[in-house]
């Protein structure tokens, strides 16, 4: 079932909660990924908050569906929404990056309840991922195996060699996500290694394509929906989203990939979400 | 060519071994028209993004893509440039390692492969980006010249000497909260010399990058306060190794140390060992770095002292192993 308007709002409402912790978090470490942590808020809060089969209260549960968070400098996002969902406790996150926290800037599967794995070094998700999809056909299970990827990981032939694979074996259990917020380290892709046509390059890898609004919840939705029933191959959904999505100074800013904030910025960026909020919210999208 | 160049790397004070780096190589890119750059979406984080801003030209951002990366230096090396490739040290020594022994290595080019973040110097960011296994695994390539500088100055050094010295070469640096150890250039630094800064007959400290200042510190206080006699070298080249400087360790102090912000296993302790077994000479001998564990989440300071690889670490592992007494050992037989 597609969301409905009252789901819509709630789900604006722990949106909202989760930049607001992303600017903790990032304050409280002294710096983060925090451009890339934002601009997939929409596709954590929707998958976590209305799709996925899990149990925060079981984390190892082995019905689970599965996520891997293949963009993983995105922990400062993941993190807090994991705590959000009961995990753990959203007090540990005052220790991310600190010395000897189970916290780093990339999360470690072993050390962080609900991170099914360990990511950081780019690349390396969506071969986890189709491996895990593939695991769960062979022992014939029905949980879903997500993943979330950057755009600019993209440039990374692993992602391509597990795209092949994940069509090549049909993968209807996998539902990928990137992030395509257009930017990375150096620049805009665009500009320093171009990745257009995109749409074109997934589907020339077997993928069935859906193209959304990344910061729209019924986008997602019916991508999501439309990719959980597809059952001719796997599904990829480009979602077009904004680096730094919800803090006006942030946003589309190459410099904001990775930075830290003083209290007063701390102050600017919560104004900043609440606004988002509150037009999100009569939008109703 | 780049012989009688000189100049002096100022704010050494201020800038980190990555922007001296950047600095230096935008200087060598001036006289030496075979320079070519390249990263993988750290021009930037590296500072070769210098070089690429001075000398776009001569400059290849190819993305996140670090097998590419090394693939493409080999390619421009073959046509007799020479590539300074820069990344993480985790996104060489793991993800491009085959691309880096077997297009380059393999085929003896001339890539200088300059890697940042190296050891834990990105402690926070977690095993991701760690690289604690670079050593090892760089050495262990035929062909391959690895260096570990001391800091800023060293890595001004080193980035220079390795333009004219022939064959790929490795060179670790950190992520530039290093603090310097030598005041200014005014030293000799060759490659494949390790360097005495501090006298002793006791005991010798061999270490290569963060560990050489955090040595040379702890032998001024156990001179002060034990009254001993503590060598520290500066084993800046990991490979080829200094074995004379090893064996004259061996020789005259009888007992070593090795201290490296890198895993025990197969780095400068390893390396060093094989000259002491090979010497079939007696050694009280401890290697110093990270166990073998993944090392865990912290600023580097404080990885620094929870591994023992700081001054007070230092010290107490050089009282310890002073307080072997295996000359006392019935089956020693000194050979000396
Ligand atoms: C293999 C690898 N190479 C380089 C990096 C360093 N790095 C971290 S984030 C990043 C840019 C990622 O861009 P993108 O995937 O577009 O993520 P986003 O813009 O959504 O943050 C890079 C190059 C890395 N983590 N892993």
């Amino acid at each position: 079932m597609p969301v409905t308007d009252q789901e819509i709002r709630l789900l604006h409402e722990k949106a909202c909660q989760l930049r607001k912790d992303i600017i903790d978090i990032t304050y409280w470490a002294g710096g983060a990924h925090i451009g890339g942590a934002l601009s997939m808020v929409e596709m954590l809060i929707l998958l976590y908050y209305k799709y996925m089969n899990i149990d925060p209260k079981n984390p190892t549960w082995k019905d689970r569906d599965r996520m891997v968070l293949s963009k993983g400098h995105g922990g400062v996002g993941y993190a807090p929404l994991l705590a959000r969902k009961g995990y753990f406790d959203f007090q540990d996150l005052k220790e991310f990056n600190k010395f000897k926290s189970p916290f780093g800037m990339h999360l470690d599967s072993l050390k962080v309840k609900g991170v099914d794995a360990s990511t950081g070094s780019l690349g390396h998700g969506l071969p986890m991922a189709v491996g895990m999809a593939l695991g769960a056909r062979v022992q014939k299970q029905s949980w879903l195996t997500y993943c979330i990827l950057g755009d600019g990981e993209c440039n990374e032939g692993s992602i391509w060699e597990a795209a092949m694979a994940a069509s090549q074996f049909k993968l209807t259990n996998l539902i990928t996500f990137v992030d395509r917020n257009k930017l990375m380290i150096d620049g805009p892709t665009e500009e320093v290694m171009g990745l257009e046509p995109f749409a074109d390059k997934w589907k020339a890898f077997g993928f069935i394509v859906k193209e959304v609004d990344g910061h729209s919840f019924s986008e997602l939705s019916a991508a999501i929906e439309y990719a959980q029933s597809e059952k001719k191959g796997p599904v990829v959904i480009i979602a077009n989203t904004v680096k730094g999505k919800g803090i006006d100074f942030m946003e589309n800013q190459v410099k904001w990939h990775y930075g830290g904030l003083d209290t007063e910025l701390v102050e600017k960026a919560k104004a900043s979400v609440d606004r988002m909020a509150e037009q999100a919210m009569n939008l109703k999208n | 060519m780049t012989e009688g160049l000189t100049w002096t790397v100022y704010d050494a004070d201020t800038m980190t071994q990555a922007e001296i780096y950047g600095e230096v190589l935008c200087r060598l890119g001036e006289e030496n028209p075979k320079i070519v750059g390249l990263s993988a979406d750290l021009a930037n984080s590296t500072k070769i993004g210098k070089f690429g801003k001075k000398f776009p030209d001569r400059f290849f951002n190819v993305g996140i893509a670090e097998q590419n990366l090394f693939g493409v230096s080999a390619g421009l090396a073959k046509t007799g440039l020479i590539p300074f490739v820069s990344t993480m040290a985790a996104f060489t020594a793991m993800r491009g390692v085959e691309q880096v022994r077997t297009d380059i290595c393999y085929q003896n080019l001339n890539c200088k492969i300059i890697a940042t973040h190296a050891g834990t110097s990105f402690g926070s960011a977690g095993t991701t980006h760690h690289c604690t296994e670079d050593l090892a695994i760089m050495r262990s390539f035929a062909n391959m010249t690895v260096i570990a500088p001391a800091d800023g100055i060293e890595t001004a050094k080193a980035v220079k000497a390795c333009v004219d010295y022939p064959g790929p070469v490795y060179i670790r640096i950190g992520r530039g909260f290093e603090p310097k150890f030598y005041e200014n250039e005014d030293y000799d630094f060759q490659i494949g010399k390790a360097i005495e800064v501090n006298e002793g007959t006791d005991i010798t400290l061999i270490c290569c990058g963060v560990t050489v200042l955090q040595a040379a510190e702890a032998a001024k206080f156990l001179k002060e306060n034990d009254g001993l006699s503590v060598r520290v070298l500066n084993m800046h080249t990991i490979k080829p190794l200094d074995e004379e400087a090893v064996l004259a360790a061996v020789t005259d102090t009888r007992r070593i140390i090795t201290f490296e912000d890198h895993t025990v296993l197969g780095g400068l302790g390893s390396a060093v060992a094989d000259v002491i077994a090979a010497s079939g000479k007696g050694c009280a001998f401890v290697k110093v770095g990270i166990p073998d564990c993944y090392c865990i989440v912290g600023y580097p300071e404080d990885l620094c002292s929870h591994y023992k690889l700081d001054t007070d670490g230092i010290i107490d592992k050089v009282r310890e192993v002073m307080n072997m007494d295996f000359e006392e050992d019935d089956d020693w037989e000194d050979e000396v």
